[in-house]
This record gives C-alpha cells, sequence and structure tokens, in this order.
C-alpha cells in the first residue's frame, strides 16, 4: 500500500532501526571469525580496543588539519582554535546586546526552536501516521501528498512561513515542523501496517474494546516504529535548524555561523561546528536509549 | 438445549477469493461435537483443519451454511470460544500475568472485584505450573511455558468450547509429551469442550473421543470420523501395547498415508 508510494525509504528507515537497537551483532561474531586480539589483560583489551581507535581518528584528523594550516594560512590552526574556545566556553551565558550573547544561549535558543517544531510535528505527525496506517482510504489519501513534500528542501518552505507567519522566529520553527514530520508519519503507519494479524485475532478473541486494542496492543506494538521516527525526525530538525537561523537570524547557534562568517573569525566556526555535531550525538545517544527500552521480541510465525 | 449437538457446523463451504479466481477450501462440512467432548481435526497440511477451526472461532465467516454453538449462530470471535494460537500469541510487553488478566478483565471484570480477578489469574497459572514465571516477560520464557501461557489464557477465561490450533506444533518431542498429558489432566478436571488441530497421529489417538479426518485440499471436506472408545483417564505408558490403541492409530495411519496421500500442490 504505503510502500508503492514512498518506495524503498520507509524499509531504509525502519532498518536502521533494528540495526541501532541491536549492538550487540558485532559480538556475536563467532571465534574463527574474531580478529586476532593482543594480550588478555582486560585493562589493556580496554585501553587497546575501545579507547586506542577513537583517538587515533581524532589524531589523524587534527594531525592533517595541522599540516594543512600554518601561521601564514587564512585557516586557522588546531591550537588558535582550541584557544579560542578555551575563551568561549569560559563565559558561555553572558549578555552584551540583543544578538552578542554567549555561545551557551545560541545554543539553547536553537534546542528551543527545534524542541517547539519538532514537538507541534509529532503531536501532528503520530496522529497521522497511526490514522494512515490504520484506515486504508486516508492511507491512500496522504500517500502521494506525502511524496510530493517530503522530497522538499527545508529551505524552500522558508518563505512561506515568513509570509504566513509575519515574523523569523515563527518561520523557523514552521521549517522544522514541515521538515521533521516525515519521517515520523511514515514510521509511524509502517508500523501500525506490520502489526502482526496474530496480535489483532487474540484481541477479536478476547473481545476487547477499542480502548484496550489501542493502549494494550496498537501502541506497544507501533512504538519501536514510532521511536525510530522521532529519532530521525529531530535529527532532521537538527540539520534544519543551523540553515533556516542562518536566513532568519536572530539568537541561535545558526545565525552565530553566520555572524561568525560575517566577522570571518573563522575559528569560532570551527568551534561552531564541533558544538553542533556534539549536540547532535548526544540528542541521538537518548533517543537510542529510550528506543532500546521500548523494543521488545515480536512473535514468529 | 441438546448436550449432544453442542457445536454443528451444518453445510459450511469455505471459498478464497485469490488473483487466479475463488479458491474452493472447504466443500460441505457437516459435524456435531457434543458437550464436553475432545474433537481433533487431523489431516495434510493445506487440507483446511485450520480453515474450519477459524470458522468455529468465528474469526471468519462460511461462504456457505452456518456454524452453531449452543444452538446460537457464530458470528464473530467471542471470549465463551477460546482460542489456543499455534504460534502462542502472547503480547510481548506485557508479562505472563498481564497476559492471562487482559481476558480475565473483559470477561468477568464487570461482575467480580480486582482481587478476585487476579485470584483467577494466579489459579490458572498454578494450574499449568507456572506461579513462577508470572512477572516475566514471554521473550524471558521458553516455548514450551510461552505455550502454556496461552493455554492458561484461553483456560483462566473460563470457555465452554477451547480451540486449540497445533499448540504443540511448535514444540520438541519432549515437551510436547509432557504438554499432552497436562492437557489431558486440565481438560479431566475442567470438562471442557475441546477441538484441536494437528498433524500428529500419536496426540490424536492419546487425547480424542473423537479423531476427524479430513480429505486432501482443495474442496476438502471430512473423509472419515474415528471414535476412539479407549478409557479414561489415558496412561501414555500404558497405551502403548494396548491393542486397542494400536487399532485406532493405525487407523488413522491408514487414512492419511494409504487413502490420502500427500501431494505437492503445484503453486
Amino acid at each position: 500500500m504505503i510502500g508503492n508510494w514512498f518506495g524503498v525509504r520507509p524499509l531504509a528507515l525502519v532498518e536502521d532501526a533494528a540495526a541501532k537497537a541491536a549492538p550487540s551483532v558485532r559480538s556475536g561474531r563467532s571465534a574463527a571469525m574474531a580478529p586476532r586480539r593482543l594480550g588478555t589483560h582486560p585493562v589493556l583489551q580496554f585501553c587497546v580496543y575501545t579507547l586506542l581507535p577513537p583517538l587515533c581518528g581524532f589524531a589523524l584528523l587534527i594531525g592533517a588539519w595541522a599540516l594543512a594550516t600554518g601561521d601564514e594560512s587564512l585557516f586557522p590552526t588546531p591550537w588558535a582554535t582550541l584557544e579560542a574556545a578555551i575563551v568561549l566556553f569560559s563565559d558561555p551565558f553572558f549578555v552584551y546586546g540583543p544578538n552578542d550573547v554567549g555561545i551557551g544561549w545560541h545554543v539553547l535558543s536553537s534546542l528551543e526552536r527545534v524542541g517547539v517544531g519538532f514537538g507541534l510535528a509529532a503531536l501532528v505527525g503520530i496522529p497521522l501516521g497511526f490514522a494512515i496506517g490504520r484506515y486504508l482510504f486516508v492511507g491512500r489519501m496522504m500517500d502521494p501528498l506525502i511524496s510530493l513534500f517530503r522530497p522538499v528542501s527545508p529551505l524552500a518552505w522558508l518563505p512561506i512561513g515568513l509570509l504566513v507567519f509575519q515574523g523569523s522566529d515563527p518561520a523557523a520553527i514552521w521549517t522544522i515542523f514541515i521538515c521533521s514530520i516525515w519521517p515520523m508519519v511514515i514510521n509511524t503507519a509502517v508500523g501500525v501496517q506490520r502489526l502482526p494479524q496474530d496480535y489483532l485475532n487474540v484481541a477479536r478473541v478476547l473481545n476487547l474494546s477499542e480502548w484496550k486494542i489501542f493502549t494494550k496492543i496498537l501502541l506497544p506494538a507501533v512504538l519501536p516504529y514510532m521511536l525510530t521516527g522521532v529519532r530521525l525526525a529531530v535529527g532532521i530538525a537538527w540539520l534544519v535548524i543551523v540553515a533556516a537561523e542562518m536566513l532568519t537570524g536572530g539568537v541561535g547557534i545558526g545565525f552565530w555561523v553566520w555572524d561568525e562568517w560575517n566577522n570571518l573569525n573563522v575559528t569560532h566556526i570551527i568551534v561552531a561546528i564541533f558544538v553542533i555535531g556534539s549536540v547532535g550525538l548526544m540528542l541521538e545517544l537518548v533517543l537510542v536509549r529510550v528506543a532500546q527500552a521500548f523494543t521488545f521480541e515480536d512473535v514468529k510465525s | 438445549m441438546n448436550h449432544n449437538q453442542y457445536i454443528e457446523v451444518i453445510g459450511v463451504q469455505q471459498s478464497f477469493k485469490t488473483k487466479k479466481g475463488p479458491f474452493l477450501a472447504l466443500s460441505t462440512i457437516d459435524l456435531t461435537i457434543a458437550k464436553g467432548e475432545f474433537v481433533t481435526l487431523i489431516g495434510h497440511s493445506g487440507c483446511g483443519k485450520t480453515t474450519l477451526l477459524n470458522l468455529i472461532a468465528g474469526l471468519s465467516t462460511p461462504s456457505e451454511g452456518v456454524v452453531m454453538c449452543a444452538g446460537h449462530r457464530i458470528d464473530g470471535p467471542g471470549p465463551e470460544r477460546a482460542v489456543v494460537f499455534q504460534n502462542h500469541s502472547l503480547l510481548p510487553w506485557l508479562t505472563c500475568f498481564d497476559n492471562v488478566y487482559l481476558g480475565v478483565e473483559r470477561v468477568f471484570g464487570a461482575s467480580e472485584k480486582k482481587h478476585q480477578l487476579t485470584q483467577r489469574v494466579q489459579a490458572t497459572l498454578a494450574l499449568v505450573g507456572l506461579t513462577h514465571a508470572a512477572h516475566k516477560r514471554p521473550g524471558e520464557i521458553s516455548g514450551g511455558m510461552k505455550q502454556r501461557v496461552g493455554l492458561a489464557r484461553a483456560l483462566a477465561m473460563e470457555p465452554k468450547v477451547l480451540l486449540m490450533d497445533e499448540p504443540f506444533g511448535a514444540l520438541d518431542a519432549l515437551t510436547r509429551t509432557k504438554m499432552q498429558d497436562e492437557l489431558l489432566d486440565i481438560v479431566a478436571r475442567t470438562r471442557s469442550t475441546v477441538v484441536m488441530v494437528t498433524h500428529d497421529v500419536d496426540e490424536a489417538v492419546l487425547l480424542s473421543d473423537r479423531i476427524v479426518m479430513m480429505t486432501n485440499g482443495p474442496a476438502a471436506t471430512i473423509g472419515e470420523i474415528v471414535q476412539v472408545d479407549l478409557p479414561r483417564p489415558r496412561r501414555r505408558v500404558d497405551l502403548v501395547e494396548n491393542s486397542e490403541y494400536v487399532h485406532y492409530r493405525k487407523a488413522v495411519i491408514d487414512f492419511l498415508y494409504t487413502r490420502q496421500t500427500y501431494v505437492e500442490k503445484a503453486a
């Protein structure tokens, strides 16, 4: 049904969830296949196999960066960037003027916009996903619209927001809303459609009320799919906010990046990239934890 | 109400729509089951055993004919005809207790207080020997235990009829044997009317009062019915050398493997 219009993408989104929810895959490798390991002491093993590889990755990045940049380069060196970061983070919450505030305020106001836009998208998107999955008519009605609007770039929605809401802040929130709603709609709908017939038969034999079916069967069965949608939506929202704020201005990490570009303060832009990445990573980690808590073994037929 | 005609299947036909046109799964089934009787449906894969069971459960409605239970026409599923599903179908997010409670609450919730409902669930879990696993989730227990929870969920609703669709089909031979003995014991105590789908000849002879043998599909129907007059309580060990048991077993095997040889359908 829904797959015809949405193509392969919902499947890919769902499988992504399964991979994230099963971190044990790596340790499940057979002994013959396992890579050769040095030493047996647990502390040594931890240092060599858990700490060392990511440290090597960062060392490689910073090493290449240091080699490529010199004193006369326009691009700042790692040390210059670190010094700038230390100054920035020593007082992240200063307020010198309406647009001249600490990096902490920029991050917080971006998170606030993402929270509002994403929250509204969840309020609309999740019930819509249930309706699409449960009622064939609604599904067929919404399929072409979703297929048409989902691939549209976030920034194309921004002028519409500016026009309708007459303000930069609501326009940014609108952009977040419209871009983060699709994964939640699609994943919730796919979850409802994949509800095993066995569970519905149980509901029919036990003659459960609609409310009981919803709370005891539909909601728990769809929850893992829904949470995958939520995770993807938050990821998209965090991607989109930087671009949206670059155009709308005000206070926010995206605006700050653009402002520092206008000041030709490249060290701050690099710091911002690391901050944006770290915040995105933390959002992702929290939501993966939540998703794992609500994933149960399915009935195998 | 006539106790000898508790469940009546009258002139039932069942056809399904497929891409190649209608497919006749069952043709002219007539069957009467008495109250307290244990009937098994046996036949090769695809002979419509489960289709017939689903009709009695009310999960599907016949294309032709009627199915009656206790003098009323069956027009949908209901807790008075509890089903034990082939793959247990427990809800993985609920504990064993809560899985059983769900049905009990629906059937007795209006007339009994909460502690009475809890007692019912505990008593049924004790009946299937699962008191210790009450607060585990289905993912944390073995296949045999899950199937016992499925049985408990059905039994706890005190159904008039217990419908079982190859309940032990997915279990290993030793667990299956144990479950069959427990079922014999439970049915003897609860005096339930049972309709059970199986493809295991020994299981059918051990448990049944009557064995309904079905011809191969499509357009499957009842080929023959064997009345099993072995005395109860039945004990597996005693039956192995019982000449009557051997006779019934041979009758079923003869039907299944000589007259209704399984033919692989060209798909």
